[in-house]
């Protein structure tokens, strides 16, 4: 946490776990979100309620790459990886990670674009496609389909001029038949 | 040599024994409790037209007779896991509990460390280590793939495993799916009988004391330590547990497991090993056409708190 040259502003160190402060009055790493703005955020962007993530504790390792967690820590952790990737700040627009999605996105009630199956093989396949009928915001999108009745998120698109981009990963990239 | 050839005076039915570890095994797939169930995943496979077979000693698993296990929705949602049967063993052996701090000390690629955490609920704390760091990003993309929250990833050797990054200093139970000649994996895998050395298995014995002993180490009295191989070699199985036995404050339990297995053997190539070993089971491939295993369940030894006491092993 600390730096080397006195009176310099603490920074964040990319090699290890920190957890986030409570509150921005709480913050001592120039630049690191706080857990109540993520808790905002998840509210404000997808409609998920910040109770969703009572238990879990939230923190930062490399440059903005936020991690979600529910077991115990101590801080600061010097390990491979604590939870989940969750959340990417420290960049204009806040991008959720397709894990976070998938795990948490079925509790989102805005910015939920519904794909039907031709679309959601299309997405799965890391191909972007045109979709000019969506009215909703611009932005990071949860993409889900309905599988066996009930609607399943599948990534994190990104909406801009009409067209759904889909960032899904490479390595989690899939060819799938279109289930109608 | 064929090495399984070493292992006849041990099986009761050569010939079964030598014709089921010559036939290949289906792909299986486990159903992360975490994000569906089991009938949820027989429904998308319905509906998508997947063929599957469900595995009549265990609801969560499904024979996927077309193979492919990744090219379907399910897998892609985080719903399945391809996992062989017999490697869902272990961690129904040591039953992890909602809450509870468990070590897998020998975790890469995940397919037990992610069970565990399912196991669990995704509640308590998982600390998943590999001394491997390249197989260890196969284990953080499978635990994130299916959606796990509670795990910690470490990179130590785990013969001197430190708890210094943890919260705590001692688990409540530990798996160790201990390196091995893997012999048992013949079926999806011909090359590790040619490839088979009696020197590896030497030196992976060695290891496998060394990683089973810091374990029983590392687990709190009355804890639980399960140790686990895909080998038919008694030098990694019966011989590592007699050495434990004999070094460190721990015993050998009973338990159950929902397939039919041979016990422990007691003397092999000249040596005596201590009576309890036959409590460990042996899964050889012609009992219940899987590949071959080899679980051991321990108690740890010492004063277990009254909060603390696990009923089951107690006994």
């Amino acid at each position: 946490m600390s730096d080397d040259e006195p009176g310099a502003a603490p920074t964040n160190d990319g090699q290890q776990f920190d957890r986030l402060p409570e509150t921005p009055a709480d913050r001592e790493i120039e630049g690191r979100a706080s857990r109540a703005e993520v808790l905002d955020w998840w509210d404000e962007r997808f409609g998920i309620e910040k109770e969703v993530f009572e238990e879990y504790s939230f923190w930062e390792k490399g440059a903005g790459k936020i991690w979600i967690f529910n077991g115990e820590a101590t801080d600061p952790s010097e390990v491979e990886a604590v939870g989940m990737t969750f959340l990417r700040t420290r960049q204009e627009h806040w991008k959720p990670t397709g894990r976070a999605v998938s795990r948490f996105g079925s509790r989102a009630t805005k910015n939920v674009i519904e794909l039907d199956p031709a679309q959601a093989a299309t997405f799965a396949a890391g191909d972007d496609q045109d979709i000019p009928e969506w009215d909703g915001d611009w932005g990071y999108l949860i993409a889900t389909h309905e599988v066996a009745g009930e609607r399943v998120p599948i990534g994190v698109g990104l909406y801009l001029y009409d067209e759904l981009r889909s960032v899904v990963p490479k390595g989690s990239r899939a060819d799938l038949p279109v289930v109608e | 040599m064929n090495p399984l050839d070493r292992y006849e005076p041990l099986v009761d039915d050569v010939d079964a024994f030598r014709a089921a570890c010559d036939r290949p095994l289906p792909s299986v797939v486990r159903t992360n409790g975490i994000a569906a169930t089991p009938d949820r995943v027989r429904e998308a496979f319905d509906d998508e037209g997947v063929a599957y077979e469900p595995v009549d000693w265990h609801d969560g698993l499904f024979r996927l007779p077309d193979g492919n296990p990744g090219g379907n929705w399910p897998y892609v949602h985080g719903w399945t896991h391809g996992q062989e049967e017999v490697s869902v063993l272990p961690t129904l052996a040591l039953d992890p509990q909602p809450g509870e701090r468990v070590w897998d000390a020998c975790a890469a690629p995940g397919s037990k460390t992610t069970q565990i955490a399912d196991a669990m609920d995704d509640e308590g704390t998982v600390v998943a280590n590999d001394n491997n760091l390249g197989r260890l990003s196969a284990l953080r993309h499978n635990a994130e793939r299916l959606g796990i929250t509670n795990t910690i990833v470490t990179n130590q050797d785990a013969r001197n495993f430190s708890t210094k990054p943890l919260a705590f200093d001692e688990f409540d139970r530990a798996l160790v799916d201990a390196p091995c000649s893997c012999e048992g994996t013949c079926r999806k895998n011909p090359d590790v009988l040619d490839q088979w050395t009696l020197g590896h298995v030497d030196a992976v014995a060695g290891i496998q004391k060394g990683i089973l002993a810091r374990a029983v180490q590392a687990t709190r009295p009355g804890g639980v330590v399960v140790y686990s191989t895909c080998t038919f070699a008694p030098e990694e199985n019966e011989a590592v547990l007699d050495h434990v036995l004999a070094n460190e404050d721990c015993e050998l339990v009973e338990f159950d497991l929902p397939l039919e297995t041979d016990p422990g053997v007691t003397e092999w190539d000249g040596e005596a090993y201590d009576e309890s070993v036959t409590r460990a089971k042996r899964i050889y491939p012609h009992r219940n056409d899987t590949g071959g295993f080899f679980c051991a369940k321990l108690r740890v030894g010492g004063e277990a708190d009254e909060s603390a006491s696990d009923g089951e092993v107690a006994a």
